[in-house]
């Protein structure tokens, strides 16, 4: 493994995460910007300028982060998937890095979903907590991303974790659906689809704006920060790939 | 009631909406900040790494560029 044609080998394919290194630099600022205008006004629409609901009076503002995370949540499952499948089906050390690099941060996602969740569950429904198709599969859904996270991190060596979290992953992915479809299958306090069905948006112009702009937000972010923490993958391999030449090389 | 309180009140929902966006917030910030402290302090290890290796092997300096 250690042999000359070998560090050659993984050397040659650093060359693509180099190129990634480069063009990052120049994204990241801009990820930042947008994000942070993205939010500011986005928050702004959400607190202030968007009215109340005829229903739910002030509480439904809660809908602005849990909505954006809850996308986000199952957004970066499927794509923490995706590139895991990548990684392991082509040997794209990119990819594999795409996934690990994902994971926290849909895990931070599927966080703020249970607990903002919780949040407006409990002056709606007047509990913080049931136990329906899904609230349970979105509960399950952070638990696969820490599984995830344990299982890449449990090899000495990052190929093998890649591979076994890899798998893990795309066992998992069969709760996205899951957890989409829960609230038409099974019964529940849990609202409907408002946004993303066949029919249409059924919700007001004067909050899917408002909705809309802080998914974008919640999107940039995730961009930001998977570029930041690729970057640190890539890191990490390079002084990795140093020591081990230090030692054998 | 002056209008800060009213918009802090949040028609009676202010202690569950306030806890909401300060958790998001909390949480998004707290990931962002770790994401760019682990970066930067795996490129000071990475620079002196590399400059360790340029002091023990100055001849083959150039082939360090990984």
């Amino acid at each position: 493994m250690f042999a000359p044609s070998g560090q050659v080998a993984r050397m040659s394919r650093f060359a693509n995460p180099n190129r990634f290194l480069r063009w990052s630099d120049r994204l990241v600022p801009w990820l930042a910007t947008v994000t942070g205008v993205l939010f500011a006004v986005g928050l702004y629409w959400a607190l202030v300028a968007s009215p109340p609901d005829y229903q739910q009076g002030e509480s439904v503002r809660i809908m602005y982060v849990h909505v954006p995370a809850a996308w986000m949540a199952l957004f970066c499952y499927t794509a923490m998937a995706g590139a895991a499948a990548v990684g392991l089906i082509w040997k794209h050390p990119l990819a594999d890095l795409i996934a690990k690099a994902t994971a926290p941060i849909g895990a931070a996602f599927t966080l703020l979903a249970l607990v903002t969740g919780a949040l407006w569950g409990k002056p709606m429904w007047g509990t913080w907590w049931v136990w329906d198709a899904r609230l349970t599969s979105v509960l399950v859904l952070f638990f696969l991303y820490l599984g995830y996270i344990a299982l890449n991190s449990a090899f000495d060596e990052p190929g093998r974790g890649a591979r076994a979290s890899a798998i893990l992953a795309l066992v998992g992915l069969v709760n996205v659906p899951i957890i989409k479809f829960s609230v038409d299958w099974w019964y529940t306090l849990h609202q409907p689809a408002s946004v993303i069905r066949l029919e249409g948006p059924a919700i007001h112009a004067s909050m899917l704006w408002p909705l809309l702009l802080m998914a974008a937000a919640f999107t940039s972010y995730y961009f930001w920060v998977l570029a930041v923490r690729v970057r640190g993958e890539i890191m990490a391999h390079k002084i990795r790939a140093l020591r081990l030449r230090q030692a054998y090389g | 009631m002056d209008p800060v309180a009213t918009f802090l009140e949040m028609g009676g929902y202010g202690r569950f909406v306030w806890p909401a966006f300060a958790f998001t917030a909390l949480v998004l910030a707290g990931l962002l900040v770790q994401s760019l402290r682990t970066l930067k302090s795996r490129e000071a290890q990475l620079a002196f790494l590399r400059d360790a290796v340029e002091r023990t092997r100055p001849t083959r300096g150039e082939a360090r560029e990984a």
